[in-house]
């Protein structure tokens, strides 16, 4: 009795309050996404999404209450074990799967499917976060390095086997995570730069890019204390640039497949074939950008209400809050998110353990990447790639998913004073 | 350092918010392209034609409507059963004309219907209707054709067709778009702009696979179809059949004039063709074997083919002779036929006498009498001076220009002028001797019969005539105001009851196949000298003589001496439309049989 009291005053309602607005919003638009005039049921209609996710909201706060039931003490000891078990199940998906829409990463267990992908990347923020405070892990211990970046690397794989790049990309999100906890900044800003690069070698032509990469490097050798080692240092980064750049053509064409090839030929320039690889980008911005200022209203949309907008309930909701509820929509949400950004990396950053600042990071870093990812590619400025808007997006898994992360969080964070004790 | 490092962090999540929010207002309040582009996506603009304008006879009965026709449209991604046979049968196709077709369609558009077979009629209709159910993603696209009541009046009537691609260019109005059908000749070109009414627009919403969802703004922009105004003819269709029905199997035309409003009661151009031949799905087919037929039938002959008038043309030179005071009624001139060749024997001539037995050296006598009037001593100036104030006369009556009949492609017919001499002979290098042709109506002079019936009206008014045409009510309103305009014919009323009296006497005394009993006809037979072949058989009459009802004018090509072929059948026609039928039937029997070379005066 007094420890339920005692969760109730230590639990960060803020956290909770913004989860259930961006729910409830999402809810919403899942509706006004399917809504068709005079055909449509109600928002609760079972046949439809809305009415199927409000199961799944009702099911979350299930989960919600286990979570906060279960001892705070569970993830952090069960850590490798949950990892485990999920680990087979996404190895079990690999040999006995369901394959929706080119990815075989479904299980089906009747009419219901799970997506075992998901509560990967809610595993895996555990094991890290585990094995990052247990071993003291300093980033320059090899083998170190190595073990974390195989609890990472082992599930993409099986994930990039699945078929779903797009899923297996957001693990990238550790690398923030690491970087809070002491990794060099080089290397984030070498994949930055590298990334930046690839872009650049496949929209601009690429000798004068190279031009531009040899002038720039004698610009710095002019401008730097010439010495021998900084010359020849500069020199090889403009060699493994140059390398880099020359390299692209054969990663665009031999390693992308083709339909990965056409969404990044669609982030470059979708007006090239606006009716074929395109149309997603197109339909997408044309959505959004109807909305003007205030947007068209609730369930007054077009382009998402008769589907020139793609996958309108799950990838592409963006759409659906851009075109109903205009500028000052997107605002709101991207106001909401920043808001549960900010807050978990304070929630995180005053935990007494390094596993439950692991594990908050490894939260906020997975969200924001899906936020990223997803926002940015419906207004064109990242490739389409297949995921979810994190609590907003139509679908059980994922939410059920974000809903372990974010609260596993907020358990922990309930018992950050028992942990000193502890 | 590594505490600072949440800043960081959280300076990239702020920032990617804000880079966010700064593009999404960029796309979504200053760049106004993507409202207008998701605008586009969902309006659907459906096409409402109306109505083609009906056009009847002057009694009410109709000559041209509409009939429903079908097109079949197919959606291709809905096609599932490809068992073809039976829509395979119906329409006539092969297994590879429906392949080829269905991959056409699908070239166009998966998932919008486009057309798979136009122009079903409606018997196929009937046919296909109940199987349609089976044949998933094949639909029926209703649209109009013209139909025609009887199959006569083509040229006159015109035919419509798809607007080709230079008229869609030179449309200055923008009105007409690819697949709409525009009047391509006759009645239906020159009304096209009050026969096709106005095409009405609605707006619809349509989702992603171009299916209809509503209207769009509750059809605030939405137009309704106009349907074309009727027009109501001149024709008199009862006399139009009768005369085509004369003509068959000739080459020439038939012009019937209602002389007191320049109205035309009947309008035939032989060979013809069934104006239904172009309608429908046998159009392109029909109209290229039309078009090659030796015979040309897409020749309109009544305002295109410009003849010598011959003989008929001595009414308008007596008119001339007497209005120039050349000639005088009481005068008694000795001929001599020396001149100019003449079935006429020589000997005293009144004008009467020399209408009457139509004397070629009369008028060549009369013409000299007018081209030279010793108004200059140069017998080259003064033939001049004599041949342009003859020639300003002759264009009064309608000749050597178009008179401005509504249907397009008129022809004005020749009248030589000095500057034509001119530029054959040399400046002041000819002189009567040179035009003397011109005087029984033959020389480089051409009309068209249009031309020659209305100088039977010209007769028939005593002086003036109104532009013929052939619609006499567009909608609530009356003709054309040019169609009621009086034109003068330049020569004093005094003048025309001798010659009318000669014309009288003309069919009683030489062309007497053309006599009525009960109704006095004035008329002249001309004899058109052809060098090709067999003389033009050419007559103008008008009738009854007081208070006439109709001017008529026949050219019948080959087929000799005016008082035959061509006097038959305007008296067939004259007698029809006076009397309502015919009291001669052997007279008919004669026109059918259509020999006239052999036959006796």
């Amino acid at each position: 009795m007094q420890r339920s009291e005692n969760l109730v005053s230590s639990i960060d309602w803020l956290t909770i309050l913004l989860y259930f607005l961006i729910v409830l919003l999402g809810w919403l638009n899942i509706y006004a996404a399917v809504y068709d005039e005079g055909t449509t049921g109600s928002i609760f209609d079972f046949s439809l999404n809305s009415g199927r996710q409000l199961v799944w909201i009702g099911a979350s706060v299930i989960i919600i209450i286990f979570i906060l039931i279960i001892d705070f003490k569970f993830y952090s000891t069960f850590a490798y074990f949950i990892y485990g078990a999920v680990f087979v199940v996404l190895l079990g998906v690999l040999g006995f799967g369901t394959e929706i829409a080119g990815s075989k990463s479904w299980i089906r267990l009747g009419s219901f499917g799970v997506q075992p992908s998901e509560f990967m990347k809610f595993a895996a923020a555990l094991a890290v976060a585990k094995f990052m405070d247990s071993h003291g892990v300093k980033f320059n211990n090899f083998k170190d390095l190595f073990i974390l970046g195989a609890f990472i690397a082992l599930p993409m794989g099986l994930i990039v086997l699945q078929g779903d790049t797009g899923t297996a990309l957001i693990f990238g999100a550790f690398i923030l995570v690491f970087y809070r906890e002491g990794l060099s900044p080089l290397i984030l800003i070498f994949i930055a730069a590298s990334a930046a690069i690839f872009l650049l070698a496949l929209l601009v032509t690429q000798s004068y890019l190279a031009i531009g990469i040899g002038a720039s490097a004698f610009l710095i050798i002019m401008l730097s204390k010439k010495n021998l080692k900084t010359i020849t240092g500069i020199l090889l980064g403009a060699a493994i640039v140059f390398s880099l750049i020359r390299s692209v053509d054969y990663v665009f064409t031999n390693v992308l497949k083709p339909h990965q090839q056409n969404r990044i030929k669609a982030l470059i320039n979708p007006e090239e074939d606006p009716l074929g690889y395109g149309w997603n980008v197109t339909q997408s911005k044309i959505a959004i950008g109807s909305g003007g200022m205030w947007g068209k209203g609730f369930l007054e949309g077009t382009q998402t209400k008769f589907d020139f907008v793609p996958e309108q309930s799950t990838d592409f909701i963006f759409c659906t809050i851009g075109e109903e509820h205009g500028w000052f929509g997107t605002l709101i949400l991207i106001t909401l998110f920043m808001l549960l950004f900010l807050r978990i990396v304070y929630i995180s950053e005053r935990q007494k353990t390094r596993f439950a600042r692991v594990y908050g990071y490894s939260v906020v870093a997975i969200l924001f990447f899906h936020f990223a990812i997803n926002i940015g590619m419906t207004i064109g400025l990242f490739p389409v790639i297949g995921i979810p808007l994190p609590f907003f997006s139509y679908g059980g898994s994922s939410l059920w998913a974000f809903t372990c992360l974010l609260f596993v969080l907020i358990k922990l964070d309930a018992h950050r004073m028992d942990q000193l004790v502890h | 350092m590594i505490e600072g490092r949440k800043y960081v962090i959280q300076a990239v999540f702020l920032i990617t918010g804000i880079a966010f929010l700064v593009k999404l207002f960029t796309i979504q309040v200053t760049d106004k392209t993507y409202a207008k582009a998701a605008t586009d996506n969902i309006i659907l603009p459906v096409v409402e034609y109306p109505y083609r304008g009906l056009i009847f006879d002057r009694n009410g009965e109709l000559i041209v409507y509409n009939n429903p026709q079908f097109d079949l449209t197919v959606i291709p991604q809905e096609v599932k059963q490809l068992d073809t046979l039976s829509i395979c049968e119906i329409l006539g196709l092969t297994r590879e004309d429906f392949k080829q077709r269905l991959s056409a369609a699908r070239k166009y558009s998966y998932v919008k219907p486009s057309p798979f077979f136009k122009m079903i009629s409606n018997q196929e209709f009937g046919k296909i209707q109940d199987k349609l159910v089976d044949y998933p993603g094949f639909g029926i696209q209703a649209r109009t054709s013209r139909a025609y009541a009887h199959p006569v009046l083509s040229n006159s009537l015109g035919y419509i067709a798809e607007i080709s691609s230079a008229g869609l260019r030179q449309d200055s109005s923008r009105y007409y778009r690819q697949g709409d059908y525009i009047g391509k000749s006759g009645l239906e070109l020159y009304y096209e702009s009050q026969l096709r009414g106005k095409r009405g627009i609605s707006y619809k919403i349509k989702n992603v696979r171009g299916i209809e969802k509503g209207s769009f703004e509750d059809g605030e922009f939405d137009t309704i179809p106009i349907p074309g105004q009727n027009l109501v003819s001149t024709i008199h269709l009862r006399l139009q059949l009768y005369a085509e029905k004369l003509l068959k199997g000739k080459v020439g035309s038939v012009v019937a004039i209602e002389p007191a409003t320049g109205e035309i009661l009947a309008i035939v151009s032989g060979p013809s063709y069934d104006p239904g031949m172009m309608v429908g799905r046998k159009y392109s087919s029909n109209f290229s074997l039309i078009s090659r037929d030796s015979l040309n039938p897409l020749f309109n002959r009544p305002v295109m083919a410009m003849y010598p008038p011959g003989s008929i043309f001595k009414i308008v030179q007596s008119l001339i002779g007497l209005q120039e005071n050349v000639l005088n009624v009481n005068e008694t001139i000795y001929i001599d036929g020396r001149n100019i060749g003449d079935h006429a024997p020589p000997g005293y001539y009144t004008l009467h006498e020399a209408i009457r037995k139509s004397s070629n050296n009369y008028f060549f006598m009369a013409f000299r009498r007018m081209i030279n009037q010793n108004l200059n001593a140069n017998t080259f100036i003064d033939s001049r001076l004599g041949l342009d104030n003859w020639k300003s006369h002759v264009m009064s009556f309608g000749f050597g220009a178009p008179l401005g009949i509504d249907i397009p492609n008129e022809k004005g017919g020749f009248i030589p002028g000095s500057d034509y001499y001119d530029k054959i002979y040399g400046h002041n290098s000819w002189k009567f001797s040179t035009i003397s042709s011109l005087s029984i109506g033959q020389g480089e002079m051409l009309l068209s019969p249009l031309q020659m019936a209305n100088l039977a009206a010209i007769m028939a008014n005593r002086g003036y005539y109104y532009t013929p045409h052939l619609v006499k009510e567009i909608g609530d309103y009356g003709p054309l105001s040019k169609f009621t305009e009086k034109h003068m014919a330049g020569i004093d009323e005094k003048h025309f009851p001798p010659v009318i009296n000669a014309m009288q006497d003309v069919v009683t005394s030489t062309a007497w196949r053309a006599v009525i009993r009960d109704i006095e006809i004035c008329g002249k037979t001309g004899t058109a000298e052809n060098p090709h072949g067999e003389d033009h058989s050419v007559f103008m009459a008008f009738a009854p003589k007081k208070n006439p009802q109709i001017a008529i004018s026949v050219y019948v090509e080959n087929s000799g001496w005016g008082g035959r072929a061509a006097a038959s059948i305007a008296s067939l026609l004259i007698e029809t439309y006076i009397r309502g039928n015919i009291t001669r039937q052997w007279l008919e029997d004669y026109v059918l049989k259509g020999d006239f070379a052999d036959a006796t005066q």
